[in-house]
């Protein structure tokens, strides 16, 4: 009986994937019509390079909505991440690198205590948080009297870098990651927990979870994931600047809100995100192909969100 | 008769103070705060005077509107993420058509851009009605929307707001403690104190108080949720306007800073994320608090740069001790 | 219960409302096939059926909240069908729910205004309901819920409807409130304004209202009067076939039970709650009767870990115990099955999920879950409790009965020693209500000990070995169940002392 229902959902579940894959390729299709030829191994090489960062940016944040909360820090915290890890890379790349995973996790740690401790919406949390890394990182880069640092040679191969002339380095990166990430959030007891968690925190309470701990280790997984995203990201544009990842914060949430995730919590999945990743990628190459000014990329940006958000609520039928 | 949880007798005085408390009390802490604030920037600054008054102010306008325009939608148990680029785009607006007039037509061109910039506003809201998508998406989105037009209106930051309109906020028409910026805020209760009385203002707050029972209520949740976000337009209209009065700039980019302060100062201001509760005396304080703490800093020859980190560490502390109000009061 | 009065319907009077053939669905599920309902002026009338009947859709039709796919209304020989609820409102109808709908932050004063309420007429009907006096800046808030029932009524009726509909109202009124909200709705009658009274209890029924339209399955299968003798008839309506099976297990209250102690409660305070000391034994259904508010939340979030005492011990097993966390209670094998089924469940999840929960609630279970083993466990709880999983996957798409199996069920597969049950079967329908009872008695028989409050009294002995009744926070008294009848019951929790108590004590 349960097997049924269960097969059920993951039919609904995979539906809509299909229909964003189909879109994904709709898109591909776009880009060969406005220029037969451009949709070529390179082509894909590139997107999913630069997919790759916004991918596990959004990965981070598609933990915190599955718990019904959202993390505004993300990007901060990706840009803090790499700026301290160029300024430290004098100091030997290991150190560099892991200087800037702490960063994320100490944030994470904190937003979570925040909200899981403190009851403090992850809005607001995660906003001030931000405000806070970034606050602090201008403070650190004028203490730091150098001028900006450069990017370690690792981290500029694991960020641009391909093998066999078109798969990028930094997918050997993501790809385990998503595996991980896909079936860690179907398979496992901490998985279960999050969408618990953003379905209905007090039966979850009420079955003997204790909250706060998931949802601080959540927290600090999303920072994690973030300051991973802030390295590769760095390597990919070959540099670590005071507004490194700002661009990515807003795609970072369109991503997880295309990919089907529900902004209240309790369903989703990463499938979805890396799909909406893909998705906002290709859009934007699109868009650049068109040579539309950034202004117009802007609003049509933002217009196609809306619609492919609304398409995703009106075919789901969510009330 | 078994006694029930019923209260039936006229309560004393000390529950209504009690109640006044916890009506009130986050308003007037907020109030103290500021007052707080300002005896600390005088004792650090004696020669603190009329002009540093006025550069607070100005500073202050634009985020107090952000503030307010933010708070509508929140009452009414939405958020819109959009406010900042609304402010900028009517700031843009203000610019590319004043450019070169004098102040009568000046004046016309803020009443259309008020027009314009609350018809975006009601578009947010509408679409949020209509297509049923969370808030936070739809006004994540249109962000992008109402910046990529800021953007396509004026490229670059450009001076040229007619210096007549300017002085309509900077300067000091009645006296020097009575900065005319602090007189334009007088636009929020003009346009408030009506609109809070009114039924609809009511059905606003009916909608972020229990949508269920709003419903119940015969409250049209679509046209209340639509019309908090046309005000929300017409604050942040405002503050787009401000924006030209205080700066004489237009500056496509200004958005991003007014969403998150505007947040930032309404969670100060003890509006309740959660919709339904707060109110815009308290909002308007927190901007003005928010404004202070980078001039504190100047004045204390700290670097500006760690104004940022402080508005981050003030509100993780006021949202943390309101937080843990709530985990004391559970255990 | 008060005595059945005797006033039969008006004769002949015409409908003042009436509804027929009405259809709705839900994409493909059925909501109403057809159901007619004809309420005559001047009457209270029930509308009756086993949840999932209809009820609450056809409630939502008449006062313009949905509107329906076949059928039509007439309202005082009117063709009507109202689009809105203020339409509906305007038109004379108007509804009071369950849950009341004032908006929590807005002042009362402001809420009638908002409904654009008469004020003198809201403060007649507050006098009536016993609520003279009362301040209207108060904030619904800070009122608790059996006060907003009453002015969310006298909010309805300030506006002078034609047709009242109170949809539950009594489920969360302690019984002298009752009593007062009857009194209100016998005199809208007898003004020759009708009431559409929508309640479990049949006992209240019985003694309010005229007639009863019984619904099954969204239809209407009879009109029945309760007053004569109908109760019988409304029950064998309402369940269909069922009802035979149902009737033919007559309850037989058990005897005491004497198995080893499961948890001791000593001097407990937490709120309302005061020194309040009572054992509970495995193998016996402990009852706790009482009123709205006596203590009784106080003492199930008390002994689940929800809120922590004040002073007093709980031991558990011989030793003291102090619970934080439901965790802690949880651990200490105490688990709460909540009257809000809701509170307890994640509606957008599977219901095999549902049941899981428990099995991974600590750290060391974050890890990866063994499929299989997860399903042979929760499929075996399923059948056990008969759980009805066709519908859908989301525990959502289940009737409140399934929902509150579900809940059950988790803690089959989750493991305990002693089940906390409060109020379990709040708006459950007949059938699965015994279903319930007869599970709590078979947890009990294998050796489970169970503490079990039920707002309806006369339930009590359909569980119980024993009860314990509590008013104004104490421990008053406490019988076995066979002498706990539901007049012996009722006088014990008003805090009255048994009728023969003196004579026999002595």
């Amino acid at each position: 009986m349960s097997v049924r229902v269960v097969s059920a959902v993951r039919l609904v579940q995979q539906r809509s994937i299909v229909v964003l894959i189909a879109l994904l390729v709709a898109l591909a299709g776009l880009i060969e019509i406005i220029r037969p030829g451009a949709v070529n191994a390179s082509w894909v090489s590139n997107i999913l390079e630069f997919a790759a960062p916004l991918g596990i940016l959004a990965a981070g944040q598609t933990l915190v909505v599955i718990t019904g909360g959202i993390d505004l820090s993300v990007a901060n915290v990706a840009t803090a991440a790499a700026y301290i890890m160029a300024s430290q890379a004098p100091y030997g790349v290991t150190r560099a690198i892991v200087a800037g995973l702490l960063v994320g996790v100490v944030v994470g740690l904190v937003n979570g205590v925040g909200v899981a401790v403190f009851r403090v919406q992850p809005l607001i949390m995660t906003l001030a948080m931000g405000l806070v890394v970034t606050g602090s990182l201008n403070v650190y880069s004028q203490a730091a009297i150098r001028s900006v640092p450069g990017v370690p040679a690792v981290i500029h191969a694991l960020g641009s870098g391909t093998v066999l002339g078109y798969v990028p380095v930094s997918l050997f990166l993501w790809a385990p990651l998503a595996v991980l990430l896909i079936l860690g959030l179907r398979g496992t007891g901490f998985g279960r927990l999050l969408y618990a968690l953003g379905d209905n925190l007090e039966a979850t309470r009420l079955a003997g979870v204790r909250a706060w701990q998931v949802l601080l280790a959540n927290y600090a997984a999303c920072g994690l994931l973030s300051a991973v995203a802030g390295l590769v990201l760095s390597g990919t544009v070959n540099a670590a600047d005071l507004s490194l990842a700002t661009v990515l914060l807003l795609p970072s949430v369109a991503a997880v809100v295309i990919g089907g995730t529900s902004i209240f919590g309790g369903s989703g999945s990463y499938s979805g995100t890396i799909v909406g990743a893909l998705i906002l990628t290709v859009l934007n190459s699109v868009l650049t192909l068109l040579d539309v000014p950034d202004a117009v990329k802007q609003v049509l940006y933002g217009a196609i969100i809306v619609i492919l958000a609304a398409a995703y609520t009106r075919v789901l039928g969510h009330d | 008769m078994a006694s029930t949880a019923v209260a039936e007798a006229p309560r004393p005085a000390g529950f209504r103070f009690g109640r006044a408390a916890r009506r009130y009390g986050w308003t007037v802490a907020v109030y103290a705060l500021l007052a707080l604030l300002m005896v600390i920037t005088i004792a650090i600054k004696p020669d603190y005077g009329s002009f540093e008054w006025n550069t607070l102010t100005l500073a202050a306008l634009p985020l107090a509107f952000a503030a307010v325009a933010q708070t509508m939608v929140v009452l009414s148990g939405g958020i819109d993420l959009s406010v900042g680029p609304l402010m900028a785009l009517a700031n843009v607006l203000a610019l590319r058509a004043m450019l070169g007039h004098d102040l009568n037509y000046s004046l016309v061109v803020a009443l259309i851009v008020l027009l314009e910039v609350t018809l975006a506003g009601a578009l947010n809201g509408a679409i949020i009605v209509v297509t049923r998508v969370p808030d936070i998406v739809i006004t994540l989105a249109t962000s992008f929307i109402w910046a990529g037009l800021a953007l396509l209106v004026l490229a670059k930051p450009t001076p040229g707001i007619p210096l007549d309109f300017q002085n309509l906020a900077q300067g000091s028409t009645f006296s020097p403690w009575v900065p005319n910026a602090l007189l334009v805020l007088l636009v929020i209760p003009l346009v408030w104190i009506p609109l809070r009385r009114s039924r609809a203002g009511l059905a606003i707050y009916a909608v972020g108080s229990d949508r269920n029972a709003a419903f119940r209520s015969g409250v049209n949740l679509g046209w209340s949720r639509l019309l908090a976000y046309a005000v929300c337009g017409f604050f942040a209209a405002c503050g787009g306007l401000a924006l030209s009065m205080t700066t004489g700039v237009g500056t496509p980019l200004a958005g991003t800073y007014y969403t998150l302060s505007g947040v930032s100062a309404i969670v100060l201001g003890g509006v309740s994320l959660a919709g339904g509760r707060g109110g815009m005396l308290g909002p308007v304080a927190a901007a003005y608090i928010l404004s202070l703490i980078p001039a504190v800093l100047i004045y204390l020859g700290i670097d500006p740069n760690y104004g940022q980190m402080i508005q981050g560490v003030l509100i993780v502390i006021v949202v943390m001790i309101g937080g843990l109000g709530v985990v004391l009061r559970r255990a | 219960m008060s005595a059945v009065p005797n006033d039969t319907p008006l004769a002949d009077s015409a409908a003042l409302l009436e509804a027929s053939g009405l259809v709705k669905h839900f994409g493909p599920v059925v909501a109403l096939r057809s159901a007619d309902l004809r309420v005559r002026g001047g009457e209270i009338h029930a509308l009756m059926g086993a949840n999932g009947a209809g009820k609450s859709t056809l409630v939502k039709i008449l006062t313009g909240a949905l509107t329906a796919d076949a059928g039509t209304i007439t309202l005082g020989g009117r063709n009507r069908s109202f689009r809105s609820t203020s339409e509906a409102r305007g038109a004379g109808l108007i509804c009071v729910y369950q849950d009341p709908s004032l908006l929590p932050d807005l002042t009362v004063l402001q809420n009638l205004k908002l409904t654009a309420t008469p004020i003198t007429a809201f403060r007649r009907y507050l006098i009536e309901l016993g609520l003279g006096g009362f301040d209207l800046q108060t904030m619904p808030r800070e009122l608790a819920r059996p006060t907003l029932s009453l002015l969310d009524l006298a909010r309805a009726l300030a506006i002078e409807p034609r047709l009242l509909l109170l949809d539950e109202i009594t489920a969360s009124l302690p019984a002298d409130l009752t009593v007062r909200v009857f009194n209100v709705a016998r005199q809208v009658r007898a003004e020759g304004r009708s009431v559409i009274f929508i309640s479990h209890r049949l006992a209240e029924v019985s003694a309010l209202c005229d007639r009863a339209t019984v619904l099954r399955d969204g239809k209407t299968v009879g009109v029945v009067e309760p007053a004569q003798g109908g109760e019988e008839r409304i029950v064998k309506l309402m369940l269909g076939p069922v009802a035979d099976e149902v009737a033919a297990e007559a309850a037989s209250p058990s005897a005491p039970a004497t198995g080893a102690v499961a948890v001791e409660v000593r001097d407990l305070k937490a709120g309302i709650l005061t020194d309040v000391t009572f054992t509970l034994r495995y193998g016996e259904v402990l009852g706790v009767a009482a009123l709205e508010g006596q203590g009784q939340q106080e003492l199930f979030d008390c002994l689940a870990g929800v809120r922590r005492s004040e002073s007093g011990q709980i031991m558990v097993g011989g030793k003291t115990r102090t619970f934080r966390h439901p965790a802690d209670a949880i651990r200490a094998g105490l688990v709460l099955i909540p009257a809000d089924r809701l509170q307890a469940l994640l509606r957008q999840r599977s219901v095999r999920e549902n049941i899981a929960l428990p099995l991974v609630n600590r750290i060391s279970r974050w890890g990866p879950i063994n499929t299989r083993r997860e399903k042979r466990r929760v499929e075996k709880a399923v059948k056990r409790l008969q759980i009805d999983t066709r519908v859908q996957s989301e525990v959502r798409r289940l009737s409140g009965g399934n929902q509150q199996k579900v809940g059950i069920a988790r803690w089959l597969v989750g493991g305990f020693q002693t089940l906390l049950c409060f109020d379990p079967t709040r708006g459950i329908d007949i059938g699965t209500k015994r279903q319930i009872y007869g599970l709590i008695k078979e947890l009990a028989a294998g050796g489970s000990a169970v503490l079990l409050f039920t707002s309806e009294l006369p339930e009590i002995q359909l569980a119980c070995n024993r009860v314990i009744v509590l008013f104004g926070g104490r421990l008053v008294d406490e019988m076995p169940a066979a002498e706990a009848d539901e007049k012996a019951l009722l006088r014990a929790a008003h805090g009255l002392p048994a009728e023969a108590d003196a004579e026999q004590e002595a």
